[in-house]
């Protein structure tokens, strides 16, 4: 006889909730950093257009911008940094001993990341409707939530492979070291063409550039490619990531549990 | 019935070195087993196999007469391991409600509590916890799906004398529930204390497996310990009925059947000794007299 795998997983999850929670440095960067940021780049004159001729405003394209920007640090955070520092202290060594499932452990996380996120992009859009006057149809609303958290699957992989990739200590300043630079390449914080030319022509194939094209989209911005075009380009980002992430974990578990 | 926990003929090798060399063992339901043994004796390792934490390099593990990893069997074992951690954010209520997610048919949390003596500490997060504290909180959490049998991976390493009596204790309220224990220590009276048999390990190898009385039957010598003023030599020591030693600077025990006679051909040799003490054999002795050296 084994338990119910439903029940397993509901528990797992709220735990995942409460451990998240109770951290003071996740609220932090996942809820009040996009929203600073946010007041920086976003509150400077928010109703003109963002770009010279455009129709789109200044508040509602920095929203998301950061919104793309949050969601992908959540997910890349989260388990990077979650995954790392439970294996630096050995938590995985007494659930590998006892009937939880990996995939379970591992599903409970996903669940978790995307219950934050929705409610840090909840949190930015109701902070830019309000403080910066952005007026979006529901549908549009609803929809640059809803594209965000189906392309975080290529993020959600990232952030698993650099969890075991990663030391706990170095976790931290692995995933910043390689997510920030990304950020800014993908022309989250500054339009590309303010970027070197080196990085201008790497800069649309950047992770968080089709992330970002994705919710631009929603507000009528002409972008590169196609919304099919980005999220194929996410899709085979998921797909290596996801490649990376097993070998990394069977390397890490092949290690200890052999 | 299957054996609740089994090895045949596993051995373990960590790149060259052998930690197991060939143990067979059957551990039947209902049954309290000490693994006795050094450090590095290869305790810890036949506990990884019995468990599916690891693989043996040759023979076979079994749990229940299944897969160690089959979820089955895992379902009905419970588990505290020397190295393993639990999220520090979480209070004591909290973890142990999610490990009894894990089993079939758990016990109430509150008995788990209980048990484990936690009563105080349910509501603390599990970082705020002393090393005693979490010794049971991890007891609470192989303890709390109400399993078959628990492993319990050298349960007091660590604590001082007075938390180590409540927790064996707690072990032996366990224990009057007539289920299966497989404990691995150092501490041998823990050993005599908890345990109605008693496998010792050294160097990967089973070197005896009875009661705790049977064992120390084996030895029916008396321990001599005494300070030497000048280092002995090997010659000071030939000839002698001696049928362990250890030394430790120039602290001596000896383990002798005869020790009238040692004694007296010690003086004999003019050896010079101060805190000279005679007692009889305990399990200590017998290990010592078993493996040829001391346990600790």
């Amino acid at each position: 006889m084994t338990a119910s795998y439903a029940r397993m997983l509901w528990m797992q999850f709220r735990a995942e909730l409460v451990k998240f929670w109770r951290v003071p440095a996740n609220a932090f960067f996942s809820l009040a950093l996009p929203l600073i940021i946010f007041i920086f780049f976003g509150l400077r004159d928010p109703t003109s257009p963002y770009a010279p001729g455009a129709t789109v405003s200044t508040g509602a394209f920095v929203m998301a911008s950061m919104a793309a920007y949050t969601v992908g640090s959540v997910m890349v955070f989260s388990f990077g940094i979650g995954v790392a520092v439970e294996r630096g202290q050995k938590q995985d060594v007494l659930l590998r001993a006892s009937p939880l499932p990996p995939a379970i452990y591992l599903l409970a996380k996903v669940m978790n990341a995307l219950v934050f996120s929705l409610f840090a992009m909840t949190l930015l859009f109701v902070f830019a409707h309000f403080a910066a006057s952005v007026n979006l149809s529901a549908i549009a609303w609803i929809s640059l939530a809803g594209r965000l958290l189906l392309g975080s699957l290529a993020f959600i992989m990232l952030g698993f492979a650099l969890g075991y990739l990663a030391g706990p200590n170095s976790a931290p300043a692995v995933v910043n070291l390689i997510y920030l630079p990304v950020a800014f390449g993908s022309g989250i914080f500054i339009p590309a063409q303010f970027l070197p030319d080196f990085i201008r022509g790497l800069s649309p194939y950047l992770p968080l550039s089709p992330f970002a094209q994705l919710a631009w989209s929603v507000l009528g911005i002409k972008t590169d490619r196609s919304v099919e075009g980005n999220l194929l380009l996410l899709g085979a980002y998921a797909i290596v990531f996801f490649l990376l992430a097993v070998w990394a974990y069977r390397r890490d578990t092949s290690l200890k549990f052999t | 019935m299957a054996p609740a926990a089994q090895l045949i003929d596993a051995t373990k090798k960590y790149g060259d070195v052998e930690a197991l060399k060939g143990i067979s063992l059957d551990i039947e339901l209902g049954e309290v087993v000490a693994m006795l043994g050094p450090n590095g004796a290869g305790k810890t390792t036949s506990i990884s196999l019995m468990l599916g934490l690891r693989k043996p390099t040759s023979g076979t593990a079994r749990l229940f007469g299944l897969n160690p990893t089959d979820r089955r069997a895992r379902s009905r074992t419970g588990v505290m391991l020397q190295e393993s951690g639990v999220p520090q954010v979480l209070k004591v209520s909290e973890m142990i409600d999610l490990f009894r997610s894990y089993y079939p048919s758990p016990m109430p949390t509150a008995r788990v509590i209980e048990l484990a003596g936690l009563q105080e500490k349910a509501q603390s997060q599990n970082k705020d916890l002393s090393g005693g504290q979490r010794q049971r909180l991890y007891f609470a959490l192989a303890i709390c799906g109400d399993p078959d049998l628990i492993f319990l991976d050298e349960p007091t390493v660590g604590l001082d004398v007075e938390s180590r009596r409540a927790f064996i204790q707690s072990i032996k309220g366990f224990i009057a529930t007539g289920k299966t224990i497989v404990l691995t220590t150092h501490y041998l009276e823990e050993a005599d204390e908890l345990a109605k048999r008693v496998v010792v390990i050294d160097h990967g190898q089973i070197i005896a497996d009875a009661s705790p009385d049977e064992i120390k039957a084996k030895v029916v010598g008396k321990k001599v310990t005494f300070t030497s003023a000048r280092p002995l030599a090997p010659a000071d020591l030939h000839g002698l009925p001696i049928t362990a030693t250890e030394i430790q600077g120039q602290h001596y025990v000896l383990v002798t059947g005869e020790p009238e006679a040692v004694l007296r051909e010690l003086f004999r040799r003019g050896v010079d000794l101060t805190d000279l003490e005679v007692t009889g054999a305990g399990l200590e002795e017998a290990f010592l007299a078993l493996t040829g050296k001391a346990a600790k």
